[in-house]
């Protein structure tokens, strides 16, 4: 058991232009997305999405929804929904050579990262996000003729909208999805004590003054649920592997809020890799809990931590003791078995998730360098302190919108890293490596080299295929990619170095 | 409390030691944390924008997933 496992991170970003309030949200969204990909050329900017495999509709516990029964925005297979033009900003979709998509989702741009292996890798592919998404925003306020624009990795306006931050986790398909669902509820609903991303006001429009824990938490409605747009579900059970779907399933978490604090995404992940491991083990005791959506929102709306938990067994806990009991399952499985944990970032998730339970128990305020709800309550304590502001005041408001601002003048999280004020995982320069570069122990591999090498006969690619477009030859040439752990460095590194040409690629793999 | 009790228990019954773990390596001292806090508000009401309450208002985002 360990916390390695194929994942990533997508985020919707926040997207506005204080210069004019009015503008499109698809507009300004597909502009980013352009601004992004024009300086990189015909390479990446040719590369559409290759929307084959994609089932939205399709539901983990056995059936598919009807397309006449979808909600528009749930038919993410079309891009853009029903009527759009070719050439519409909402149609804007790019793969980098990082392996990750850029693209315009409703009307957020969108950044998913490639799939990696390690809690430390998710950090620094999401993190990358974020770079792209400056970059993009410090282009289009370059460029003359384009409405300047803010970027966002929050999760709401604070007026009753919600975007989000959705992990995904590569599972075995033969683990029974009712088992997935009872072991991740209580889970869920009680992580956001370290993963919370911190919010001012309470209610989907923070109608209610105050502080909590988290983004998402006032936004969820119902405990198991196809939805992502509407009835959000603390589980989301669309089955859309991107991979052989006899093997795998791919767990789509969309409860998680976007986390700016390395250390809160190395534990969201790690700690959830970790609950997977034991659910796919049957090692994880029923942890069951009552009213888990009211439960959800209690524990948000607590940021002393004292919010009671009811389990089914009659047990009632606060959710830091109920973390401790995972905790103490995962530490107990992992000591009775002797595997290899090649990098120790499994013993590194366990004893950062013993110490912050360990301090959230005795004062939330000792994690304030790791979490983001820590910091940004840190934040605004002080402000009230100095200033006697009510928590409905409009500076605490701004405060909460800023934190999450991309850009390191005007972004208090970022302001906070420059000096040293948060602890940080990865560095700066492996930072910006991974804006361009892909992990080595993916497929996401093969994707990113193949954009970066032969980009200009890529003709579209999505997460399981790459499709060339060969001068001379008489079709496209689909190159599926089903097994996520196929198209590492080792595996086809040699073959790729051995191709000049996307010809040559093409010829090698099938013969034609 | 007896909740509370109960988890504690069971965790020593794990043969974890029952103080908590050492800080980590670069958290700072509690005066230094203190000394700091003051700087660190100085230099995030340098970032706010000045207009506070229009452009809190101004931010309005589509649903999204």
């Amino acid at each position: 058991m360990t916390v390695h496992r194929v994942m990533g991170i997508e985020t919707e970003y926040g997207v506005s232009a204080p210069s004019d309030p009015g503008a499109s949200a698809m507009l300004l969204s597909g502009q980013v997305v352009n601004a992004y990909a024009a300086p990189l050329g015909r390479s990446v900017a040719r590369a559409r999405w290759d929307y084959e495999d994609e089932a939205p509709l399709r539901d983990a516990r056995g059936w598919e929804m009807a397309r006449s029964a979808a909600h528009p925005s749930q038919l993410t297979d079309e891009s853009g929904g029903s009527g759009v033009e070719p050439d519409d900003p909402g149609l804007a979709n790019v793969v980098l050579t990082n392996g990750a998509r850029l693209y315009v989702d409703h009307a957020h741009p969108e950044y998913s990262s490639p799939e990696v292996r390690t809690p430390r890798d998710v950090v620094r592919w999401d993190k990358a996000g974020e770079r792209v998404m400056l970059k993009a925003a410090r282009r289009i306020a370059e460029s003359p003729g384009l409405t300047p624009v803010n970027l966002y990795k929050n999760n709401t306006d604070n007026k009753g909208a919600s975007y989000g931050t959705h992990e995904n986790y590569l599972m075995r398909r033969e683990t029974p999805f009712a088992e997935i669902v009872r072991g991740l509820i209580p889970f869920f609903v009680t992580r956001q004590v370290f993963a919370g991303s911190g919010k001012v006001g309470i209610g989907q429009s923070g109608e209610t003054p105050g502080y909590q824990l988290s983004q998402r938490a006032d936004f969820f409605e119902v405990e198991v649920g196809l939805e992502t747009t509407l009835k959000r579900p603390i589980v989301n059970t669309r089955d859309e592997p991107h991979a052989s779907a006899d093997k795998y399933r791919r767990l789509h978490v969309i409860i998680g809020d976007a986390n700016l604090c390395e250390v809160a995404t190395f534990l969201k992940v790690g700690t959830t890799a970790l609950v997977l491991d034991l659910i796919e083990s049957h090692a994880l005791p029923d942890l069951t809990i009552e009213r888990p959506v009211s439960t959800l929102h209690a524990v948000s709306h607590d940021p002393t931590l004292k919010q009671l938990v009811s389990l089914r067994d009659g047990r009632q806990m606060t959710a830091v003791q109920l973390q401790w009991l995972f905790f103490e399952a995962a530490r107990a499985f992992i000591d009775s078995r002797e595997e290899d944990d090649p990098g120790g970032q499994t013993e590194e998730v366990l004893r950062r998730w013993e110490s912050m339970l360990t301090r959230l128990e005795r004062d939330p305020m000792e994690c304030h360098r790791e979490l983001d709800c820590v910091a940004k309550l840190r934040l605004l304590n002080g402000f009230r302190d100095r200033e006697a502001m009510d928590w409905n005041h409009a500076r605490l408001q701004l405060i909460d919108l800023q934190y999450s601002d991309v850009r390191p003048d005007k972004g208090l999280y970022q302001r906070l890293a420059a000096r040293g004020a948060v602890e940080r995982l990865v560095s700066e320069e492996e930072i910006e490596e991974a804006v361009t570069t892909p992990p080595q122990n993916t497929r996401a591999f093969f994707r990113g080299e193949c954009l970066a090498r032969y980009g200009e006969n890529v003709a579209a690619a999505s997460w399981d295929s790459v499709i060339f477009d060969v001068p001379g030859m008489p079709s496209l040439q689909r190159v599926p990619m089903l097994e996520p752990l196929r198209g590492t460095r080792d595996h086809v590194g040699e073959l790729l170095d051995s191709c000049p040409t996307a010809r040559d690629l093409v010829h090698a793999l099938t013969g034609r | 409390m007896a909740d509370q009790e109960q988890v504690r228990a069971h965790r020593r019954g794990d043969g974890e030691p029952d103080e908590a773990p050492p800080p980590t390596p670069s958290a700072p001292t509690t005066q230094a944390k203190d000394e700091d806090i003051d700087a660190i508000l100085d230099d995030i009401d340098e970032a706010l924008e000045s207009n506070a309450e229009t452009f809190v208002r101004q931010f309005q985002q589509k649903g999204g997933e």
